[in-house]
């Protein structure tokens, strides 16, 4: 079968052949196995369970949370011990959520099947079951596989590839993966088929340095449909679109996906994990992942369970932590370094690399650029590193975006062939960050201005409101007047009248006020009356007193009445005054 | 005609001329009318480029203020929450030389704030919703506010006038979304004249 051959690539030393000498192994059950609620591209998923609980192997732990998102399994039985925030896998280094079971030993299934009659399900029911067995493509994006699966009636599918390449040095995680489950694999490739219509061409593309794995294919394929076509060895093969335009000789257009051209790609080990899901009732909970590198005594692959902390596998692979250079996870080309040894595998990891001193030395401090053009032809893109380099440290974005730093996958082919050891693809990333950060500002000031623009606006309009009705009342206040001005001579008489009947009723209160000399005479009698009974109430108290009472009680009482006495004779006084006051006036 | 014109060449030259030039002269006035710009197309590209904070900082009331008075040949470094890089794309646009940030009117922070109301001390009386320029504040009177920490651009004008003092410019912390590679060491200046005098 015809083959088209990418642009640039490069061929570094493949160092595979260390970890094929021991078939797939299994790890002792770690005590503690820590799921991270984010292995994937999306949104998080949710956890579902509370810490204390008890789950079985399988039983789900966390929901999928949205379109883009899947859920998570327990992948042993135990306890969940902990949901908080752990370091995970990530170059950054930062802490994210997740979820710690502590294993009880018995790793007990949860009781589960799968589809009996998978030929007669429906595609829509097996997507669900996908999406809920939480698979995520394992090739290394961890690209929701439910979603790729549904690409929609208005993008018919007419090729499935299957991404079997592993082009990176040190992996063998697929291959190994072929040459010892090959017939599930074509299993989980007929049920792909089916789910995507049957699309009339299915393939799968292998490096053709793995020919133990194509050997181990070749009788399963027969009289399926399916072509095992193998291609020369290259890295970077692997790369989707790199894929692609190898089987087929089509690119597909920047920005968009495979689907957009009727294929879909999904690595080798998704469709192992498609087939447990769907004929085995099995949620993804394990996965074969590599362990190499010369800081380790021994090198294979494990099917490990996700979640199983990186140091439980070192320590079961006679790690020599004296003599290793670092910890990878990934390949040498695309992975990173990790800061810590307790982060957990998890559904993206193909391989642990715990290389020594000679195989990965350290950085070597970068040289300036001398202009030579390797990168160029490195590249497997066809873009220009070295002028992306220049863009990229003058933080020049129009210009990086016009040399179409997007399309970048950031293979590491430039770096490895720089022979002033510029850590290029450290630039693109670092730039490609600060692009999108810059598009994320550019979103979130719109969006202020927008809003600050109808503050203003609303701010206007109720100045304009209030002066409205400033107006209204003033213009309400001179009708009135006007209207009173025209009829002056009836409000003029009703004000005069008013105004002596006031007058009137004011005279008339008065007078009332005014007591007459009989009353006032009246009321001096009964003050002296008062006054009287005052005395003599005081006279008795102090002759009741007697001998029983001190000095100074007796000299209080004969105080009173002494008191009582003086307010009688006052009392007495003014109403003679009064008496002759009228005398002399009836004289008069 | 064609006789007319060859007896009186230098007059129908000129009838000739007169008449493009009216034509052409209706044409533009037309398209000057038809294609007119309402407001000023490089006040809004200046505006595009501010932060849109809205903090005032600048010492006008809002970004687009400033943008005017920019337009109108004021100071490009004034804006402290856009920083270099805002100076440096202003410049690139009007095409002057990129000045420092003026530190009278701020330092750029590293870390992006959002306005946070301690609620349990809060007394509601609605000034900080009145300050907010992007009405991200929510509550009313006797009731307690709350920051809407979405829309908040960390202006920092709502925690002047708070008569409690309760609220506070807290960081907003990075998730993994936000975060990105860091810039790799530069590469060393090799050849003697590449290397920058010291300053």
């Amino acid at each position: 079968m015809r083959t088209w051959i990418t642009p640039g690539g490069v061929h570094p030393p493949e160092n595979k052949h260390q970890s094929l000498t021991m078939p797939i192994g299994t790890l002792p059950l770690p005590e503690k196995l820590l799921i991270p609620l984010s292995q994937h591209i999306g949104t998080p998923a949710v956890p579902c369970v509370e810490v204390g609980k008890k789950v079985l192997k399988g039983q789900k732990i966390a929901e999928a949370s949205g379109p883009l998102s899947v859920p998570m399994h327990a992948p042993t039985s135990g306890t969940i011990s902990a949901i908080e925030h752990r370091p995970i896998a990530h170059s950054s280094g930062m802490l994210a959520p997740c979820i710690e079971i502590t294993s009880d030993g018995r790793d007990k299934w949860k009781k589960h099947e799968g589809f009996k009659d998978v030929e007669n399900a429906t595609p829509a029911a097996l997507v669900k079951a996908i999406g809920d067995a939480g698979i995520a493509g394992m090739g290394g994006a961890g690209f929701p596989s439910a979603v790729k699966l549904s690409p929609g009636y208005q993008r018919p599918i007419h090729t499935l590839i299957i991404n079997a390449t592993e082009c990176e040095p040190y992996i063998t995680a697929d291959d190994s993966a072929i040459r010892e489950r090959a017939a599930e694999i074509i299993e989980g490739i007929g049920i792909l088929s089916h789910i995507l219509g049957n699309p009339s061409n299915i393939m799968i593309g292998i490096e053709d340095n793995k020919p133990e794995a194509i050997a181990a294919l070749e009788p399963h394929v027969e009289d399926t449909g399916i072509s095992v076509v193998s291609f020369p060895t290259k890295y970077p093969s692997g790369g989707e679109k790199q894929l692609i335009y190898i089987l087929t000789g089509k690119e597909i257009p920047s920005g968009d996906l495979p689907a957009d051209i009727g294929m879909v790609c999904v690595n080798i080990g998704t469709t192992y994990a498609v087939k447990r899901a769907i004929v085995d009732g099995e949620p993804l909970i394990s996965r074969v992942t590599t362990m190499t590198g010369d800081a380790c005594g021994i090198n294979r692959n494990y099917e490990t369970l996700i979640g199983t902390p990186v140091s439980h596998m070192l320590a079961n692979s006679e790690f020599n932590k004296e003599t290793c250079s670092r910890l990878v996870m990934g390949g040498p080309m695309m992975g990173f370094s990790l800061t810590s040894a307790d982060v957990p595998i998890v559904k993206t990891t193909n391989c642990i690399l715990a290389p020594s001193y000679d195989e990965i030395p350290d950085d070597e401090p970068a040289q300036p650029c001398i202009r030579c053009g390797m990168c160029a032809e490195a590249c497997p893109v066809s873009l220009l590193p070295q002028q992306l380099f220049w863009y990229s440290q003058a933080d020049d974005h129009e210009r990086l975006e016009a040399h179409n730093l997007f399309d970048c996958i950031e293979c590491g082919a430039c770096s490895y062939v720089c022979p002033s050891n510029i850590p290029l693809v450290q630039h693109y990333r670092h730039s490609k960050g600060e692009i999108q950060k810059a598009r994320a500002e550019k979103v979130r000031s719109d969006h202020a201005r927008e809003r600050f623009e109808f503050h203003q606006q609303r701010i206007e309009q109720a100045e304009k409101d209030k002066e409205a009705k400033r107006t209204a009342r003033r213009e309400a206040a001179e009708k009135a007047k006007a209207k009173a001005a025209a009829s002056p001579e009836k409000s003029a008489s009703t004000a005069g009248g008013g105004a002596a009947d006031i007058i009137a009723a004011a005279q008339a209160r008065a007078a009332a006020k005014k007591v007459s000399p009989e009353q006032q005479q009246a009321k001096f009698e009964r003050s002296i009356a008062g006054a009287e009974m005052r005395l003599q109430m005081a006279e008795e108290k102090l002759a009741d007193a007697g001998d029983g009472h001190s000095d100074e009680q007796k000299n209080i009482l004969t105080a009173a009445v002494e008191g009582a006495r003086q307010k009688l004779e006052q009392a007495k006084g003014r109403l003679a005054e009064h008496i002759k006051q009228h005398n002399g006036e009836q004289v008069d | 005609m064609i006789d007319a014109i060859a007896q009186q060449p230098i007059l129908a030259a000129l009838i000739a001329l007169v008449g493009l030039g009216i034509l052409f002269g209706a044409l533009l006035g037309f398209a000057a009318e038809k294609f007119k710009v309402e407001g000023d197309p490089i006040v809004e590209q200046i505006d595009e480029l501010l932060p849109q904070t809205q903090c005032g900082q600048c010492g006008f009331p809002g970004c687009k203020p400033y943008a005017e008075s920019i337009a109108s040949g004021d100071a490009i470094n004034k804006c402290p929450p856009g920083g270099q890089a805002t100076i440096n794309a202003i410049a690139n646009l009007l095409d002057v030389p990129a000045p420092e940030l003026d530190a009278e009117h701020g330092e750029e922070a590293d870390v992006r704030t959002v306005a946070y109301i301690r609620e349990d001390e809060c007394i509601g009386c609605t000034k900080c919703i009145q300050a907010c320029p992007v009405d991200a504040i929510l509550g009313a009177a006797k009731l307690m506010h709350t920051v809407i920490a979405d829309e908040c651009t960390g202006c920092d004008l709502c925690v002047e006038p708070c008569p409690v003092d309760c609220i506070d410019m807290l960081p907003v912390e990075k998730t993994f979304k936000e975060w990105h590679w860091p810039a790799p060491p530069t590469t060393a200046d090799l050849i003697a004249s590449d290397r920058r005098p010291a300053a």
